[in-house]
C-alpha cells in the first residue's frame, strides 16, 4: 500500500535518478529563483538589488561571515549526505530531524557523562551520536523492508517522537539545575576545537567534508555501495542477483540515519554544547532540499548546502540592511528547490507534452 | 475512374536526434485488408504508426485518407478520422469497469451525468457483430490480457474506427488466444475495416495478412502479397540475409546428472499450487525443453529451482547437493545460470550500465573485488571483452542498459550468465519479443553451452522453436506433467493435446521418462 505522498516522491526520484541530469540545472534553478526573488522583494517594497548586495556581503563580505556560512552549511552537508545515502537505495528518509535529535542527546549523554581524556573523548562523542541515528532510523528502515511499511510516514512521525523525547529529557531529566530548559554543558574534551582562530569555524568542517568523501567512495566504489544503488534501481533485479534486499535496505536507512546523527553531534560538540529545546531549525527537512539541488551527488551536495548555509547567513544583514524579513530567503530557498524539479521535469519529459519514440 | 486506396502513406519521413526513424515511407492499404507491417524491433514500425496516430508529426511526407489529404494534430484527430489504435501496453484504468473505460474521454449524451446504459447496448452489440465476448459491466482487472486487448479493440470501434491500428497485438497472448484475435480480425476485414498488423512473427504475418509491408532501418524494403511469398523470402527482407529457420543439432552427448528434481509443489503467486509434483532429471549436454499454455507452471518452476520461490514440498539437487531452502545466492557456488523471463524487470538494471550490469551476480567477488572494494578497471576490462565476444551493439561499455534495444539487452544478459561456464542453465522465454536475427543468436549460444556440456533448462510457448531445440520435452499443464516426449516421436497435434490437459502419461510412463 502506497500513500499518493509516497508515489509523488517516488515520481521525482525517477526524475532525479533515472537519467544523468544536466549539471548547468542547479545554477539555472538558483539564478531563476533569484530573478522571481526579486519580484516579491520589490512586491515588499524593497530594492531588490540592494537586498541581493545585502545577502551577498552578509553571506562572504568578511572572513568572520565566511566562516559563519560556513559553520551554518556543515549541519546541511552531514543531514544532505544522509538523504543522499537513502535516496540511493530507493529508501525515502523525511525522518533527518528525528535523527538529528537523537544523534544530539546520544552527543550530550557521552559528552556529559563520560569523562575521558582530549584526543579520545570527541571521536567517542561523535560516534554515538551517529549510534543515535542509526538506532534510531533502523527501526523505519526494518519497519519497510520487513513490514512493508512506508518509511515516508513511518519517518515523519518518527521526527515528532524524537523531538518531544528530547523535549521532555530537557524539561525533567536532563535539565541543569537553576537554568533554563537546557542541559549541562558537554566537557571541553568532548568540544570540537576552532580551526580558524578568531572565527566560530569549528573542525566539523572537516569532518564534514571527509564524510562526503566516504559517502562517494561508500556508493561507487565499494561492493556495499553497488548493492545499495542496485536495491534502488531495482529491487527485483537485485534479489535475483543474490542481493538480501531486506537487509540492504535497512542498512540504508540506518547508514543514512547514523550520517544525520553525525550532524547533530557535530552541532552539539562544535557551537551548541548543549541540549536545548528545538535546537535545529529544520536541517533534518533542509537536507532534502540540499539532497535534491546537489543532484544526490556527494559533492553536489557539499556545494548546495554551502548555498544555503550563505543565504541563512546572509539573511541577517539583509534584514538589517533593507528591513526585509528572514522569511524572503526560504522563499528564494523554496524556488530553487520548485525550478530545480520544474527543470527536471522538462529536461526528463520535454517542454510540453511526453515525447514519444520507438524502444 | 478508379477509386483511391483507403488509405495511402507518401513519403513519410521522420526523425528524432540523431536517427532516421522513418525514411520516405510509402505504402497503402485498402479497405477490408489487412496489411502487416513486418520489421524486426527499431525498424521504425511504431513510430510510422504513431504518426499515423497522430502522436507525431512527420517531418516530411502527406497521409491521405480516402483520397483526401490530412493532417493529425494529436490523437483526437486521428479518432475523429476513424483511426483506432491498439497499443502494445494497454491503455485502461484497471478498477474501471470495461463500459467506463471505453468511454472514458468521451462525451456523454447526458453531459455532466454519466450515460452508461446506452454505452453499455452498443459495446454489447459492437461485441456480438464481432465475437468480442465482451462484458461491459466486468472490471477491467479481473480480465485476462486477452479479454483487456478485446476492450480496447471495442474501445476504437465505439469511437467509429474503419481503420484498425494493432501494435505488436499477440506478444502477449496466449496460442488459444492469438487464434481468437486472427478470427476477431478476419471479421473487422469482412465488415470492410481495414486493419494495420505490426509483427515481426513470420508465423502470423503469413497466418492473418493480405499483404505485407517489411521495413528495414527506418525504410520500406517492399510491399508484397502475402500469398505471393513465403517465410524464408519475408525473413531475408526483414534480416537482409539468409535465416537458418533448422539447426543442425549434433546427437546429445549424454554426462552425469545436475539436476534431480523430485515430488516438487511451488505455490503460485494467487496461493495456487502452481507446480504440482513434478520429478524428473536433466543431464549434461541435455537440453530439456518445458512447453505448456503460458501460465501452467513453467515460471514458477523455474524460480523454485533459481532459489526466487520457495518450495512447498518436494526436492531439488544440484549436482547431487540437496538444498532445503535455496537462496539466488546460491546460484554463484552451485554454477547455475539463470536467463529470467523478464528480462527488463529481473535480468537487468536498466538505469545501470552495460559494464555494471556484466558484473551484477559477479561484483563481489575477485577480480571484480577485493576486501569489498569494486575493481573499476577490471570491470570495465570485462565489459569491453564480452562486448566484443557476444557481439553486443553497444557505443561503449558505460551506456546504460536501457538505451539498448531488446535483443541486446538479452545479449547482456547472456554473456553474464554464461561467462562462467555454468553445469546448469535456466532459460526462461530467451526469445521472447526478439527478432529473427537475436533469436538465431540465443539458440546458438544455447545449443554451444549444449555442445560444452551444460545441462539446459529451455521454457517457451514457441511450439516450433521448443520442438526444434530440446532433447526431452516436458508438457506442463496447470503444474502437472503431461508428458515427456522426444521431438520426432510426437506430432504437433499430440503436444497440442497434452498442452490443452486432455492427454496426459500414465504413472508408469511417468516413472521411465524420468530419466534421459
Amino acid at each position: 500500500m502506497k500513500s499518493g505522498l509516497s508515489k509523488r516522491l517516488e515520481g521525482l526520484r525517477s526524475i532525479g535518478l533515472g537519467q544523468a541530469l544536466s549539471w548547468t540545472l542547479p545554477i539555472w534553478a538558483v539564478l531563476i529563483a533569484f530573478l522571481v526573488g526579486s519580484v516579491i522583494i520589490a512586491g515588499a517594497g524593497a530594492n531588490p538589488i540592494q537586498a541581493y548586495a545585502a545577502l551577498f556581503r552578509g553571506a562572504v563580505g568578511n572572513g568572520g561571515l565566511v566562516a559563519t556560512t560556513l559553520v551554518k552549511s556543515i549541519p546541511l552537508m552531514l543531514a544532505g549526505l544522509s538523504v543522499v545515502l537513502a535516496y540511493r537505495a530507493s529508501v525515502f528518509n523525511i525522518g533527518g530531524e528525528g535523527q538529528i535529535y537523537m544523534g544530539a542527546l546520544f552527543a550530550v549523554w557521552g559528552g556529559t557523562l563520560l569523562h575521558l581524556p582530549a584526543g579520545v573523548h570527541l571521536p567517542i562523542v561523535l560516534a554515538l551520536g551517529m549510534v543515535g541515528g542509526f538506532l534510531w532510523s533502523a527501526i523505519p528502515g526494518y519497519l519497510k523492508a520487513a513490514r512493508g511499511f512506508n518509511e515516508v510516514i513511518v519517518t515523519i512521525f518518527m521526527n515528532y517522537i524524537a523531538v518531544a523525547i528530547v523535549s521532555y529529557l530537557v524539561h525533567g531529566p536532563m535539565r541543569e539545575s537553576g537554568w533554563n530548559y537546557q542541559s549541562r554543558a558537554v566537557d571541553e574534551s568532548a568540544r570540537l576545537p576552532i580551526i580558524l582562530p578568531g572565527t566560530s569555524l569549528h573542525l566539523g568542517l572537516v569532518v564534514a567534508l571527509a564524510a562526503a568523501v566516504l559517502a562517494h567512495i561508500l556508493l561507487f566504489h565499494t561492493t556495499l555501495g553497488y548493492r545499495l544503488r542496485m536495491v534502488g534501481f531495482n529491487a527485483e533485479a537485485a534479489r535475483y542477483a543474490g542481493v538480501k534486499v531486506t537487509l540492504i535496505t535497512v542498512l540504508a536507512m540506518a547508514l543514512s540515519g547514523a550520517l544525520a546523527g553525525l550532524a547533530g553531534a557535530v552541532e552539539i560538540a562544535g557551537v551548541q554544547f548543549r541540549l536545548l529545546e528545538g535546537f535545529s531549525p529544520g536541517w533534518g527537512f533542509d537536507a532534502i532540499a540540499v539532497a535534491l539541488v546537489g543532484q544526490l551527488h556527494p559533492a553536489g551536495v557539499l556545494l548546495a548546502a554551502l548555498f544555503f548555509g550563505a543565504l541563512r547567513t546572509g539573511a541577517n544583514s539583509m534584514q538589517t540592511a533593507v528591513g526585509l524579513p528572514m522569511v524572503v530567503v526560504q522563499v528564494i530557498q523554496g524556488l530553487t528547490v520548485l525550478f530545480m524539479m520544474i527543470g527536471a521535469a522538462v529536461q526528463h519529459y520535454g517542454l510540453w507534452r511526453p515525447a514519444r519514440r520507438e524502444k | 475512374m478508379t477509386t483511391p486506396p483507403f488509405l495511402q502513406i507518401e513519403e513519410i519521413t521522420k526523425t528524432f536526434p540523431g536517427v532516421v526513424a522513418n525514411d520516405k515511407v510509402s505504402f497503402d492499404v485498402a479497405a477490408g485488408e489487412i496489411h502487416a507491417l513486418l520489421g524486426e524491433n527499431g525498424a521504425g514500425k511504431t513510430t510510422l504508426v504513431s504518426t499515423l496516430y497522430g502522436l507525431h508529426r512527420p517531418d516530411s511526407g502527406r497521409i491521405r485518407l480516402r483520397g483526401k489529404e490530412i493532417t493529425l494534430r494529436s490523437s483526437r484527430d486521428a479518432i475523429a478520422l476513424g483511426i483506432g489504435m491498439v497499443h502494445q501496453h494497454f491503455m485502461l484504468v484497471q478498477p474501471l469497469t470495461v463500459a467506463e473505460n471505453i468511454v472514458l474521454g468521451m462525451r456523454s449524451p447526458r453531459e455532466p451525468l454519466l450515460s452508461l446504459g446506452p454505452a453499455s447496448q452498443e459495446i454489447e452489440r459492437l461485441s456480438r457483430t464481432y465475437g468480442l465476448e465482451v462484458d461491459p459491466a466486468a472490471q477491467v482487472w479481473q480480465l485476462s490480457v486477452g479479454m483487456q486487448q478485446r476492450v480496447e479493440i471495442v474501445k476504437a470501434l465505439y469511437r467509429g474506427a474503419d481503420l484498425l491500428i494493432l501494435d505488436e497485438p499477440t506478444a502477449v497472448l496466449t496460442p488459444q488466444e492469438i487464434h481468437e484475435l486472427f478470427n476477431v480480425l478476419r471479421r473487422l476485414k469482412a465488415e470492410g475495416h481495414a486493419v494495420i498488423f505490426i509483427s515481426h512473427k513470420l508465423d502470423e504475418v503469413m497466418a492473418i495478412s493480405d499483404r505485407v509491408t517489411v521495413l528495414r532501418d527506418g525504410r520500406v524494403v517492399n510491399t508484397v502479397a502475402t500469398a505471393g511469398t513465403d517465410k524464408a523470402a519475408l525473413a531475408r527482407m526483414m534480416v537482409g540475409r539468409e535465416v537458418l529457420f533448422q539447426f543442425d543439432k549434433p546427437p546429445a552427448q549424454l554426462g552425469d546428472a545436475v539436476l534431480n528434481v523430485r515430488d516438487l509443489c511451488v505455490m503460485g503467486n494467487r496461493r495456487q499450487m502452481a507446480v504440482r509434483d513434478v520429478s524428473f532429471d536433466l543431464r549434461r549436454g541435455e537440453i530439456l525443453g518445458v512447453a505448456g499454455v503460458d501460465g501452467n507452471g513453467q515460471s514458477e518452476l523455474v524460480e523454485a529451482i533459481a532459489g526466487l520461490r520457495p518450495a512447498a514440498s518436494g526436492q531439488i539437487s544440484i549436482n547431487g547437493r540437496a538444498l532445503a531452502a535455496f537462496q539466488p545466492s546460491d546460484l554463484l557456488d552451485l554454477n547455475v545460470a539463470h536467463i529470467p523471463q523478464d528480462r527488463q524487470r529481473v535480468g537487468l538494471v536498466m538505469d545501470f550500465s552495460v559494464s555494471e550490469n556484466l558484473v551484477a551476480r559477479l561484483f563481489s567477488l575477485l577480480p571484480f573485488a577485493r576486501s569489498g572494494f569494486l575493481q573499476w578497471k577490471a570491470i570495465r576490462e570485462n565489459a569491453d571483452g564480452r562486448i566484443k565476444e557476444f557481439d553486443i551493439r553497444a557505443p561503449n561499455s558505460e551506456v546504460k542498459a536501457r538505451s539498448l534495444s531488446g535483443g541486446n539487452q538479452q545479449k547482456v544478459i547472456l554473456a553474464r550468465e554464461l561467462s562462467r561456464a555454468p553445469d546448469l542453465i535456466l532459460a526462461s522465454q530467451p526469445t521472447r519479443g526478439l527478432d529473427v536475427g537475436a533469436t538465431e543468436f540465443v539458440e546458438g549460444r544455447l545449443l554451444e553451452q549444449r555442445a560444452r556440456g551444460a545441462a539446459i533448462i529451455y521454457v517457451s510457448t514457441e511450439l516450433e522453436e521448443i520442438l526444434s531445440l530440446s532433447d526431452r520435452v516436458m508438457v506442463l499443464h496447470r503444474g502437472e506433467i503431461m508428458g515427456m516426449v522426444r521431438p520426432g516421436e510426437v506430432t504437433e497435434e499430440e503436444m497440442g493435446l497434452m498442452m490443452a490437459g486432455e492427454k496426459r502419461m500414465t504413472a508408469q510412463e511417468k516413472m521411465e521418462a524420468r530419466q534421459s
